[in-house]
């Protein structure tokens, strides 16, 4: 697969190069993703849940004609499932079957290699012949041993086994980690990392979003959804929609055939971006109303 | 125009004047810009300031937002960094620009800005109510320096502060509803408070600039405003920030016990366990077993004082402890003023911040004759209700000032209460910087109990964490 992997040259080329594979960037996110790419530096992403982090990875790795190797991290990940194990069975079954004529000397040094080597998500990513794109989502779910064992790999691009020595990185790999501000991450950590801070867009921003999503919905019905959704960010919610949940609205209503969002359509769809029981009700109360009135006053 | 010498000496020396010779090529200016973001708590490193210029040589200078961006990325780690970041960006390089005009001797004037020779007031006022309205960010920049034109003649007060307010008020903006003026006045139905603080913000910007023309002097320069980090402080907060504060504060303390996993090295061996693991190896304990750590679920007592000047950090910190309370075993709240009086049941019904605020006013009745607080009498109220339910694994938590208002501290009775309780914390919304001064006695009380500073969020955070933190007890 050797494709030429394009190299931008200024963050609005940048720009325009994730655009084209669907994923509209805000002014800091082109800029903050061109320095990743030329710096060489990770990335450290933060942002509320649903604001396109994971996706943002995806895009890049789309527009930079990379492959994508993620690592999903989760409390309790060790070194053995992000980055390499040994094949005990197979080791074990190279030692039976040389066991009578091979001195132990050969076989240890044999059964140490690369061979019997599982790359993990992070091994692969940096013993890639091929440029990658590696994110590791959701950083802060593990715990602060894991992000110490990171730290080689992402200032220096290497991964030191103990067996056998120090694997340096052939290429250059693209890095993001994700984190939804859980807990506190180290000093060290984001010492290394150029930082972004992915919020909710404005209103224009969504909109364009959901317009290249759902490209059938027509403009007004879409201008409204995107009001309604920022209004409802506004109230005091357990889980505030997600732009992945606007998408889904626009979808649902495309569905539905809905050619306007009358309190009704409202009523009955409202639970495809509000997930709460307790939120539901705080949803209905205010912005259902709202829209009522707006029915009333346009009959 | 270029001030008489003899006045301007005389300014610099009240304002520090302009720096001789300007700090130089662009290391030097961001080195000290790294230097301003340091004052103001970032952390920053050598590296992250290498890693500074390595971005700028990127992009284009020409693009402010770029160049901001570049900078954010690589000195602001968090959301809270970048916040502070903003700020101080927009202080320092307003300050350097101005510093560099002054050095120059370039004025408005000489620049091509000639004000205008008559405003009509009336329509000012419209115009800059309809403004505040619809929201532009840059209209209200220019409908500022109309206004200081029109209101802000002459030398003022001097006091950035009390010019602003001047203005606002020749201009009649208010927050509420001004019912007697007509109706399609855009200061009817009274305008968004956001906008209106924003407009004051370029009014003392303006006011700042013509200062420094005036005067051809910079001056000092100001901390960032702490009202940005501080704990909600009036009834106008908004009820959404403080649930999420909550909210983040639950889930930190929700994934801390896992970060304490690797602490265990210190557990101590639990004796019956291990020997009977021991059985299977015949009798030789081969694999030690330990006691497991038990999160510390303590028994709380809580006392907030709801005086006028700390209601709000008393009210904002018992919803955080209620919002927590089934990380702990027992939670009872308190509220004095001048007596004491249990809201546990309060903040057990209302979920909702500012109605728990307005139950406490209306049915505590903690306040007598002047409203002022006495300890003296709640350690003593306190310590004949409580007495027989405090115990070594209680925890007592009082949240106030410390201002006696010249009545006696009786920190004999709260040594009293201390005594029979396991551990007492004293949390102060006050900075460290204002105890003990006035009538604050809290040096009296800190002897027998550990005292906390507590005006910011992540202060609090702080302390919500060694509270619950699995140790001994």
């Amino acid at each position: 697969m050797q494709t030429v992997t394009p190299t931008p040259q200024s963050p609005q080329e940048l720009a325009t190069g994730l655009r084209e594979v669907g994923y509209l960037p805000g002014e800091s996110t082109a800029l903050v993703s061109y320095l990743a790419t030329r710096l060489g530096k990770p990335v450290l992403v933060e942002g509320p849940a649903g604001v396109g982090k994971t996706e943002l990875a995806k895009s890049l790795a789309a527009y930079l004609k990379r492959t994508l190797v993620r690592l999903q991290c989760y409390e309790g990940l060790d070194e053995a499932k992000a980055l390499y194990e040994w094949n005990y069975r197979k080791q074990l079954l190279r030692i039976q079957t040389e066991a009578d004529n091979a001195g132990w000397q050969d076989v240890q040094e044999d059964i140490f290699g690369e061979e019997f080597l599982l790359p993990r998500p992070l091994m692969t990513a940096i013993a890639s012949e091929e440029p990658v794109v590696l994110l590791i989502d959701e950083i802060d779910k593990t715990d602060q041993e894991f992000e110490a064992m990171l730290l080689e790999l992402l200032s220096d691009f290497q991964i030191s086994i103990p067996e056998l020595g120090r694997i340096e990185a052939k290429t250059q790999p693209v890095v993001l980690l994700t984190s939804n501000n859980t807990r506190e991450l180290t000093e060290a950590l984001k010492r290394r990392c150029l930082y972004l801070w992915l919020d909710y867009p404005d209103l224009e921003h969504e909109l364009a979003i959901v317009r290249l999503h759902a490209p059938e919905l027509d403009e007004t019905v879409a201008r409204k959804l995107t009001e309604i959704i920022h209004q409802v960010r506004q109230l005091d919610l357990k889980k505030p929609p997600s732009i992945a949940e606007s998408i889904d609205w626009a979808r649902t209503l495309l569905l539905l055939g809905a050619n306007d969002i009358d309190h009704d359509t409202f009523i009955k769809t409202m639970s495809v971006i509000v997930k709460h029981r307790t939120d539901l009700d705080t949803v209905a109360a205010r912005v259902g109303v709202a829209l009522q009135q707006q029915d009333a006053s346009a009959a | 125009m270029p001030p008489p010498p003899n006045r301007t000496a005389k300014n610099a020396a009240i304002y520090g004047g302009i720096p001789d010779h300007p700090p130089g090529n662009l290391d030097g200016q961001l080195l000290s810009f790294a230097e301003d973001l340091r004052q103001e708590g970032v952390a920053i490193g050598t590296s992250e300031i290498l890693d500074a210029f390595e971005a700028l040589s990127l992009v284009t200078w020409t693009d402010q937002s770029d160049f901001k961006e570049a900078l954010a990325a690589t000195l602001a780690k968090s959301n809270d960094d970048r916040r502070v970041f903003d700020l101080v960006f927009d202080r320092f390089f307003f300050r350097a620009t101005e510093a560099q005009a002054a050095r120059e001797r370039i004025t408005e004037a000489q620049a091509g800005g000639e004000p205008p020779g008559d405003i009509n007031l009336d329509t000012l006022r419209q115009q800059i109510a309809a403004a505040l309205r619809d929201g532009s960010d840059a209209a209200l920049r220019d409908l500022a320096r109309l206004a200081i034109a029109a209101f802000g003649r002459g030398e003022g007060s001097g006091v950035l502060g009390v010019d602003v307010q001047r203005i606002r008020r020749a201009l009649g903006l208010r927050t509420e509803p001004q019912p007697d003026l007509p109706d399609d006045d855009p200061r009817h139905d009274g305008l968004p408070r956001d906008q209106l603080r924003k407009f004051e913000q370029h009014l003392r910007r303006e006011l700042e600039r013509n200062l420094i023309e005036r005067t051809a002097s910079l001056p000092p320069k100001r901390p960032l405003n702490e009202l940005d980090r501080a704990l909600p402080s009036g009834p106008i907060q908004d009820l959404a920030a403080v649930h999420r504060v909550v909210a983040q504060l639950k889930r930190r303390l929700a994934t801390q016990g896992h970060e304490l996993k690797g602490h265990n090295r210190h557990a101590h061996v639990d004796f019956r366990r291990t020997m009977r693991a021991s059985l299977q190896t015949g009798g030789v304990p081969v694999a030690l077993k330990y006691k497991p750590k038990r999160p510390r679920r303590p028994e709380i007592f809580v006392l907030c004082d709801v005086s006028t000047s700390v209601t709000s950090a008393s009210t904002f910190f018992l919803s955080v402890l209620h919002a927590l309370h089934d990380a702990f075993r027992k939670l009872r709240s308190f509220v004095f003023i001048e007596r004491i009086s249990e809201v546990t049941e309060v903040f057990e019904k209302e979920r909702d911040f500012r109605a728990a605020s307005e139950a406490i006013s209306r049915d505590a009745g903690v306040a007598d004759i002047s409203g002022y607080t006495d300890y003296g009498r709640v350690w003593l109220e306190f310590l004949t209700t409580i007495e027989d339910e405090l115990h070594p694994r209680a925890t007592v938590i009082v949240l106030g000032d410390a201002r006696t208002n010249g009545r006696p501290p009786r920190d004999d009775v709260f040594a009293a209460i201390t005594a029979k309780a396991g551990r007492t914390f004293w949390l102060n919304p006050e900075p460290r910087l204002y105890w003990n001064y006035g009538d604050s006695v809290i040096a009296a009380y800190e002897k027998h109990c550990t005292a906390f500073e507590c005006w910011r969020t992540d202060q609090l955070e702080e302390f919500v964490k060694a509270l619950t933190r699995p140790g001994a007890a």
